[in-house]
């Protein structure tokens, strides 16, 4: 994207921020809120949030990665671990990076 | 100036500011992880100050960036960064509640303000969905310590990452980050089937022009979440 292209994706992101957060509270009057938005609702943040990441960890330049020596997976395998002992997300990131970080600069992967 | 001092002082202002500092230690790491992502994933510091300013929504930043610099359409960005958001159109409905007497402009600009934890510290202080006095001062007390906390490691995060070699490979703590939001989503037994679903559909379509990979795992996603509810709904 050119800067200027991405001068007007953000504008338009900002809008995305002020519809979802006031979703809601634009109408004056309460907005009922069908059974299948519901559904919608609860699996979407995650599917879009699944679908992100996995490129991501497990790929590079468009190819699955084909090498187990790729310090992408063992950082996410680590901090994945740590999620499910502490259920905290900066130790989380701090796990990954410390695994992530010793193995590509000190093993060179 | 007055005014500004009796807010200050006002109890209830102050009482939303407290609760909000407690949780601030993980607020800045995730704004400075932000902040650094961002610069790392190639955009310019102008860029980066003004998403930072204009966007506040630091997960659907995340999001967005590995969109920005594969190119991938406006549509699809913009499709992908909704999807993440709706949490909050959930929380847009609770927020009605409290909010819903207010002025039009005043529900959108407190809805645009209202991050992730103000809403958790704002419905644990005030369970009954209904409008109170000092609510407001209350949740403008949290606003206050939120939002510059934030803007302040965001743009920290901004200036130091140009300090940080890139080969060291330090965006994939934004890629961390959202790991971790993504396990704390993690509520109900089907909701991992959802996510191994995104995950694998957006890896096999990947090919796909204009990382139409993302639309299709969240499609693919949500027929196997409505499935499995429908299944579940059955047997019951």
């Amino acid at each position: 994207m050119s800067d200027a292209l991405t001068w007007v994706a953000l504008v338009l992101l900002a809008g995305v921020t002020v519809i979802t957060r006031g979703f809601f509270m634009v109408a004056d009057k309460p907005l009922p809120i069908p059974g299948w938005l519901r559904e919608l609702l609860k699996v979407a943040p995650l599917a879009a949030l699944a679908a992100v990441v996995a490129p991501e960890v497990f790929m590079t330049q468009g190819h699955v990665i084909t090498t187990w020596q790729d310090a992408r997976w063992p950082g996410a395998l680590v901090a994945t671990a740590y999620f499910f002992w502490r259920r905290d997300i900066l130790g989380t990131i701090l796990a990954g990076m410390a695994v992530m970080l010793t193995l590509k600069l000190g093993l060179g992967w | 100036m007055n005014k500004l001092r009796d807010i200050a002082r006002d109890p209830a202002f102050r009482q939303g500011a407290r609760d909000m500092a407690s949780p601030s230690l993980g607020l800045a790491a995730w704004g400075l992880v932000t902040g650094v992502t961002m610069v790392k994933s190639g955009l310019s510091l102008p860029l980066a100050c003004g998403m930072s300013l204009l966007v506040f929504a630091g997960s659907a930043q995340l999001t967005a960036l590995p969109l920005i610099a594969s190119g991938a359409p406006m549509w699809v960005l913009l499709a992908t960064a909704f999807c993440v958001n709706l949490r909050f159109v959930i929380f847009s409905a609770h927020w009605r509640h409290y909010f819903g007497h207010l002025p039009r402009w005043r529900r959108l600009l407190n809805g645009y303000l209202a991050a992730d934890l103000n809403f958790v510290y704002f419905v644990k202080r005030w369970p009954d969905p209904a409008p109170a006095p000092g609510q407001q001062r209350y949740f403008w007390g949290g606003v206050a310590v939120n939002w510059p906390t934030w803007q302040l490691c965001s743009f920290t995060g901004i200036f130091l990452a140009d300090r940080i070699p890139t080969h060291w490979g330090i965006g994939f703590a934004g890629v961390l980050a959202l790991l971790g939001l993504s396990y704390s989503l993690l509520t109900e037994r089907m909701l991992w089937w959802v996510a191994v679903t995104a995950g694998a559909v957006s890896i096999a379509t990947y090919a796909l022009p204009l990382k139409l990979n993302i639309l299709c795992a969240i499609l693919a996603a949500g027929a196997v979440g409505w499935w499995l509810d429908t299944r579940k709904a059955r047997h019951e």
